[in-house]
């Protein structure tokens, strides 16, 4: 480094090429090399030299202050070009300090197998792709389902790999953790299906039909539909979250390599789980909604309270109650096998892990949807 | 050198071809580990280690050839033979992979659950003298998050450990440990090869325990994508005549 400048005001780092003779050039530097200043562009230079052809290129830089990394990636730039277009440099006059770091720099060639390549692949190349990886990820998705089912089936017949206690953490945490939001969602929802029916209702005098309205509303379709989208944002994406951690921190292979299948010790479990609670938290989001139904028909349409309870009881029967149960026990394996899935498919950092809790929401959302519109077309079908 | 006897190969790598996210990794493996051996996977970083021994534990299928654990291969064997296989191989991963929903006792239990008729007082009896072993007498009741990582590597090895394996694999077992702790470890190993008899595999770049511990292994190189040396450490580092083998069994100074 040197310190002759320090008196005058620093200049910014400039340069200009010279031709010495035919063949060699000569880059003087001058001024302050501070990566304050910026970095020098090198395209102007390098376009000089492409025009000019020299055969060796060395430096003059007795007017040069002080410099730091910005005239290190300068003077890089630079001869990574003159490596590729043969010219000879002449580093002699360059700093000590210079001269080795851009040694250090240049010590290992740089990687031709780089991820580079990927930056400019064009839109129809990742339609593509996705489409492509898609296409990829349902044999896997239906493997996994299918291990599932093996997984079930040997714990039917008895083999049960999990911890007695993992299940009941588990069953704590989905069911009871999950009833305020529940409770909050539900009489909401029951509100609004009995002020929206109402006021049509109200038009033919026949109020007491918002009991039939909500009782029904909720039983058969609302109740499970809200439950299953509560759990999947709650229960869903922890599932997936837990299992794509254990993925980041080696614990699968781990149970892997100890011969447990991570399906029959962790998914199972998880399955079992929202197989139980999702249908009783429906039942519970029934009876909210229902009770909400009924708050709204006391307080705003003058309906007494047993009037709707009796009302209530005549429009439900079991066949109604059983169908809402049938939608949520098969939520609830859609949220279980998507969140199980993610969290199985996660990639190792951090972010693999953000995204498999995104994609698993996402997947259960999918999943609860298909199977809705599925199941109520079937019900619809058989009448019942 | 060890003599070579037939009834006495314990880990058997034919042709094996290693490809992460479809590109290939490492090819053309060929070797042998004798039993009793301790043998060390070598290389800089990057070049496969970890990979290569993720296809020795049957985490991963080979995309070509085949790996074969007293004369079973992975890819062939039935899921009682899997099994098999499985019970005999205790790994300590990278990071110690202590699963952080159990304590250390439940860490080391669950392989002793799963594999054998124990009851509970002689599995409590066995968890406190494995963790006795790694430097963690008294600590059954702790979660992976409250001890240091070179606390959980210990631990981790207390759970590879529990069903006395045939064979032991290693992942870097000495990063993040501290000289001392690194050096136990190393004795550790050499306790257990010499009174157990366990065929140790060790995926490291660690000199110092290299040349202390390793009687046999191999040089992976990232460059050429196959191995470049095998044999005994010691000798590579005197006899190699490859200068990238030499470069790296002396730092650099050959």
């Amino acid at each position: 480094m040197k310190s002759s400048n320090t008196t005058a005001t620093p200049i910014a780092g400039e340069y200009e090429l010279q031709r010495l003779t035919a063949e060699v050039m000569q880059l003087r530097l001058s001024g302050e090399w501070r990566l304050r200043n910026g970095i020098a562009d090198t395209t102007p230079l390098l376009q000089q030299l492409a025009q000019s052809q020299p055969q060796q290129l060395c430096f003059d830089i007795h007017a040069m202050g002080h410099w730091d990394t910005a005239l290190v990636v300068f003077l890089h730039r630079l001869l990574l070009y003159c490596q590729t277009h043969n010219i000879a440099v002449d580093r002699g006059h360059l700093p000590q300090g210079v001269q080795r770091l851009l040694d250090l720099a240049t010590a290992t060639p740089a990687r031709s197998s780089g991820n580079m390549a990927s930056e400019e692949e064009s839109l129809l190349n990742q339609v593509g792709e996705t489409t492509l990886d898609l296409w990829h990820g349902a044999p896997r998705t239906l493997r996994f389902i299918g291990d599932c089912a093996i997984a079930l089936f040997n714990t039917l017949r008895g083999h049960l790999r999990f911890r007695h206690r993992d299940l009941a953490l588990l069953l704590q945490d989905a069911g009871p953790r999950a009833l305020p939001i529940v409770s909050l969602i539900s009489f909401l929802v029951g509100m609004i299906l009995a002020y929206m029916g109402a006021a049509q209702l109200a038009l033919f005098g026949a109020e007491i039909y918002i009991a039939n309205l909500v009782g029904i509303g909720m039983v058969r379709e609302v109740g499970a539909l809200m439950t299953a989208i509560i759990i999947a944002g709650r229960t869903g994406a922890a599932y997936a979250a837990e299992i794509g951690t254990m993925q980041v921190n080696e614990e699968i292979d781990a149970l892997r390599t100890l011969g447990i299948s991570p399906v029959e010790y962790l998914v199972l479990p998880r399955l079992l789980t929202l197989v139980i609670m999702v249908p009783l938290l429906t039942l519970y989001a029934d009876l909210v909604g229902i009770l909400a139904g009924m708050t709204v028909a006391i307080t705003i349409y003058d309906i007494s309270a047993f009037e709707y309870y009796v009302q209530t009881l005549r429009i439900l029967d079991m066949s109604h109650v059983l169908v809402g149960l049938s939608k949520a026990l098969v939520y609830g394996i859609c949220i279980a096998i998507a969140g199980c899935l993610r969290g199985i498919q996660c990639g190792r950092s951090a972010a693999a892990v953000g995204h498999a809790t995104t994609s698993a929401v996402v997947t259960s959302m999918i999943y609860i949807v298909v199977a809705a519109s599925v199941m109520t077309i079937l019900y619809q079908q058989l009448g019942i | 050198m060890s003599i070579y006897i037939e009834q006495d190969v314990h880990i058997e790598v034919r042709d094996l071809s290693a490809a992460y996210d479809g590109q290939i990794i490492q090819q053309n493996l060929n070797f042998t580990v004798q039993r009793g051996d301790i043998f060390i996977i070598m290389g800089g970083s990057g070049c496969g280690k970890t990979t290569l021994l993720r296809h020795l534990i049957g985490l991963k299928r080979p995309f070509q050839g085949e790996v074969l654990i007293n004369n079973i291969s992975f890819t062939s064997a039935t899921a009682e033979e899997q099994e098999q296989i499985k019970r005999g191989i205790g790994v300590l991963f990278q990071s110690g992979a202590l699963f952080s929903s159990m304590t250390l006792a439940e860490n080391i239990a669950l392989p002793l659950i799963e594999y054998t008729t124990l009851d509970s007082n002689e599995i409590r009896d066995l968890i406190a003298y494995k963790l006795a072993l790694v430097g963690l007498s008294g600590c059954e009741e702790l979660y992976p998050v409250e001890i240091s990582g070179g606390m959980r590597k210990r631990a981790g090895l207390a759970r590879a450990m529990a069903l006395d394996p045939e064979i032991l694999f290693f992942d870097e077992p000495s990063a993040g440990l501290d000289p001392l702790s690194s050096r136990r470890l190393d004795e550790l190993i050499l306790e257990l090869r010499a009174n157990l008899g366990t065929t140790i595999v060790i995926v490291t770049h660690e000199l110092a325990s290299i040349f202390a511990i390793g009687n046999n292994g191999i040089f992976l190189d990232a460059e050429s994508k196959t191995m470049i040396a095998s044999g005994n450490p010691m000798q590579l580092k005197e006899n190699s005549t490859d200068i990238r083998v030499r470069g790296f069994l002396n730092r650099g100074e050959a």
